[in-house]
């Protein structure tokens, strides 16, 4: 049964995931990584997580797609993007191979390693899964004790975040710039001239743009 | 066929791998930043499953403290991309190179 799970929730979370890199549509793009966080919550439930499973679900797809989906319909980018142009040469070979290293040194660790980790189990008895115990009561006490200054900076981290987000969406009276005219058009700044490669590399994102700027 | 924690760790570094592709590859910002949220899922992943097979709760203690960090970071990402995005419609991750002085 556990298995049944387990194949189902990692074909949604890969599925989900393959889905959020390639659809050219953001709108799309956050849909599917909706699909990841609930197939992630469920493997949260599966391993008995249900605290954290349900925080998942609440925080990540309640709050964190929502202002996602928010931010993309504030700013009217649900446009696509143009997947199909490479910006730089050789960047997507490039970015394959680099995350293909970093898994195949992950699975070499993991799979092969006599013991990746120490595997010593918990002996505190504060920190021993106690089966019989409701998992967010053993979270609870463990952040109350050992974690509580841990807690305390997440408090102040929440509250420079909101902090800072306000500061960050005030209105200004600055014009908008157009960086694009910038770039081709100011002859006194010869040294930005440097990005016109790119520039011919993606005509559909220029197109874009003024799109957007008429 | 018994599932093991081996399982659980090979699916969340398939799921890191995935979205390392992603941050290297799309240049819209905000798709950028979910494939971060895809790289802090797979790291959760991987902290449950150690938590139960090392029978210890640090380990979803942990969980929720990465949980409290990328709402932070969500909050503070997303205003810096309204910030720029109102400045310059139609921004993308490319435009950086323009700040190459």
């Amino acid at each position: 049964m556990e298995l049944f799970v387990f194949a189902v929730c990692a074909l949604i979370v890969l599925g989900g995931a393959i889905g959020v890199i390639s659809f050219p549509n953001p709108v799309h793009a956050a849909l599917s990584l909706v699909a990841t966080l609930f197939g992630v919550a469920v493997l949260f439930v599966a391993q008995e997580a249900h605290f954290l499973a349900a925080v998942q679900v609440i925080v990540y797809a309640g709050a964190i797609v929502i202002l996602f989906l928010f931010v993309i319909m504030l700013l009217g980018v649900d446009r696509s993007e143009t997947i199909g142009v490479e910006p730089i040469a050789g960047q997507r070979p490039l970015a394959v191979l680099a995350a293909g290293g970093v898994l195949a040194g992950v699975l070499v660790a993991l799979l092969l390693g006599t013991d990746s980790v120490t595997g010593a189990t918990a002996t505190d008895a504060l920190r021993v899964i106690d089966p019989t115990d409701a998992d967010y009561r053993q979270i609870g006490r463990l952040l109350f004790t050992d974690y509580i200054l841990a807690f305390e900076l997440t408090a102040i981290l929440l509250t420079i975040a909101v902090v800072g987000a306000v500061m960050l969406s005030r209105r200004d009276t600055g014009e908008i710039v157009d960086v694009d005219s910038y770039v081709r058009e100011a002859p006194t700044a010869p040294k930005l001239r440097r990005s016109t490669a790119s520039d011919e590399a993606a005509p559909g994102d220029d197109a874009a743009a003024e799109e957007v700027d008429a | 066929m018994e599932i093991t924690e081996s399982y659980y760790l090979v699916l969340s570094a398939l799921l890191f791998t995935i979205g390392a592709v992603g941050l290297l590859v799309r240049r819209n910002p905000l798709v950028m930043f979910m494939c971060v949220e895809l790289m802090l899922n797979a790291v959760n992943l991987t902290f449950v499953t150690f938590a139960r097979e090392l029978n210890d709760v640090s380990g979803m203690v942990t969980v929720f403290f990465v949980l409290v960090v990328a709402a932070a970071e969500v909050v503070v990402g997303l205003g810096i991309i309204v910030a720029i995005m109102r400045r310059r419609p139609g921004s993308t991750a490319d435009d950086l190179s323009v700040l190459a002085g």
